[in-house]
């Protein structure tokens, strides 16, 4: 399972990637898994301004569907557009290329996030 | 099916196991789902060969003077037109208009037929058989311990012969032989599917089942045949449009609706057979209908289908995103007037009305 140190975690299996402000939103290597090859990602709230647990957009696979959640509150400030072409590059590189969303944070509320170990221990 | 219940495995489930298969629980089973990925193991299928394990598949053996008529009793198709080592399509009606299950009909001989049900209702099939059992038939739930394997593919036929004498290129569709496979006598090789991919379908006793997939597995190594999971077997049944009991029909849904008119013979007298006459010359309210998505959208089993207008017409009993053709797919029923091809419908996707335009099956047409 690959599960990088440098990243945050979150219990719906999404990763942050902190920069400033501006929080780097994607799905772990754990959940493209589980979802199998992914078909679809539907992200419509650019520019919006989301609570924490709000759901941002939604992932297609082949045989499933998942919403995707806001890991802390936010404004969706830019979406992957390599997403609309090819999707399955969220099955390939989770953590690079299949990015999802850059969201502006508060640095004060940025919620419960998990460390790299915390959700190793979660997926097991 | 309750968490708690213990799931069987099949005679294989081990096998799938160690070769990485993601596992779940499957009408009761342990199926494997998934081997390297669904996109993958459906195009294998398409262009080359793979095996399901579908033990979890119901055989009922039915036999003795009375075989024909109880079997002529409870399916739909005419069994007066099956003669030796030719099988059928049917399905069983029950008394208010539904269907109990879809299922396929062996006949073996004048007085000995198999039929084969969906895992998932197999106790209700067979409750359902047995309670309609006026005519002394004999019966006997073998499915405890037969396996099943389906060898789909252009390539099936070119892998599997070195292991039969049975002659399977020239075997036809919906046609059986029992013979010798792989040196276990008593196999039954038919030439069915559920991909639309051509192949067999194995019937084989529980205990030979590891000796017979691995002899598959040997064969067919040349023609490159890979372990293909459920989720596969889905995606490619919908993109021929065939139907999936308890999502396309089920209880409440008649065959008329579901278009398997040509599996509904009235004149054969089956159990409501005189609604289904009605069905078949009055015409129906409702028709399951297939359809590709125009504007962005995957369909999914319940959602809502809507009119041009946002009045609701219909509902969404499968849908994906087809490997083969990279568009979505769908099937539902609706309304009869929407359910003319090249017809608008819009499909409910959370909170949008996305177009979609009702087409002719199959989806995928063999090249």
């Amino acid at each position: 399972m690959n599960i990088p140190a440098d990243l945050k975690y979150t219990r719906d299996h999404e990763w942050v990637k902190l920069d400033g402000d501006i929080a780097t939103i994607g799905i772990t290597d754990f959940a493209q898994k589980e979802l199998g090859d992914i078909v679809y990602v539907e992200i419509e709230t650019e520019g919006e301004e989301l609570d924490g647990e709000e759901v941002f957009g939604t992932v297609e696979a082949v045989k499933t569907v998942s919403d995707l959640f806001m890991p802390m509150a936010g404004t969706v400030v830019e979406v992957n557009p390599g997403l609309e072409e090819n999707p399955a590059v969220v099955n390939e590189d989770a953590y690079g290329k299949g990015w999802m969303i850059k969201v502006k944070v508060d640095l004060n509320n940025l919620g419960s996030l998990l460390s790299a170990d915390e959700y190793k221990e979660l997926v097991g | 099916m309750q968490e708690t219940e213990t799931l069987k495995p099949t005679a294989l489930s081990h096998i799938h196991t160690a070769l990485g298969a993601k596992m779940v629980p499957f009408a009761g089973y342990e199926m494997p789902v998934q081997y390297s990925g669904v996109n993958e193991e459906h195009i294998q299928v398409r262009s080359g060969v793979g095996v399901f394990d579908v033990s979890h598949m119901g055989e009922f053996f039915i036999s003795g003077k009375g075989a024909f008529d109880l079997i002529q009793h409870v399916t739909s198709n005419d069994v007066a037109a099956l003669v030796d080592g030719k099988i059928q399509y049917s399905c069983l009606p029950n008394e208010t208009g539904g269907i109990v299950d879809d299922l396929l009909v062996y006949r073996i001989s004048e007085e000995e037929y198999m039929l084969v049900v969906n895992a998932s209702n197999m106790q209700k099939d067979w409750d359902w058989i047995s309670k309609h059992n006026s005519f002394g038939a004999k019966m006997e739930n073998r499915s405890e311990e037969m396996s099943l394997l389906a060898v789909q593919g252009p390539k099936a036929s070119e892998a599997l012969q070195s292991l039969t004498s049975i002659d399977l290129a020239n075997m036809k569709y919906y046609t059986f032989d029992i013979g010798t496979f792989a040196g276990v006598e008593n196999v039954v090789v038919s030439a069915t599917g559920y991909t639309g991919a051509g192949g067999f379908e194995i019937y084989m006793r529980n205990e030979d089942a590891e000796k017979i997939w691995h002899a598959i597995f040997e064969a067919g190594a040349p023609q490159g045949i890979k372990p293909i999971g459920l989720a596969a077997r889905d995606t490619l049944r919908l993109e021929m449009g065939f139907c999936l009991y308890g999502n396309d029909i089920n209880d409440t849904t008649s065959p008329i609706e579901a278009g398997l008119g040509w599996i509904t013979k009235p004149a054969s007298g089956f159990i409501n057979s005189e609604e289904m006459a009605r069905q078949k010359k009055e015409g129906v309210t409702r028709k399951l209908v297939a359809f590709e998505m125009v504007d962005r959208g995957i369909p999914r089993h319940d959602y809502p289908i809507n009119d041009a207008e946002g009045n609701e017409i219909g509902v969404v009993t499968s849908g994906t995103q087809s490997p083969s053709l990279n568009i979505a797919i769908g099937m539902g029923y609706v309304t009869k007037p929407h359910s003319a091809v090249d017809g608008e419908i819009f499909i409910q996707i959370r909170n949008k009305s996305v177009k979609a335009k009702v087409v002719k099956l199959p989806f995928y047409k063999a090249q």
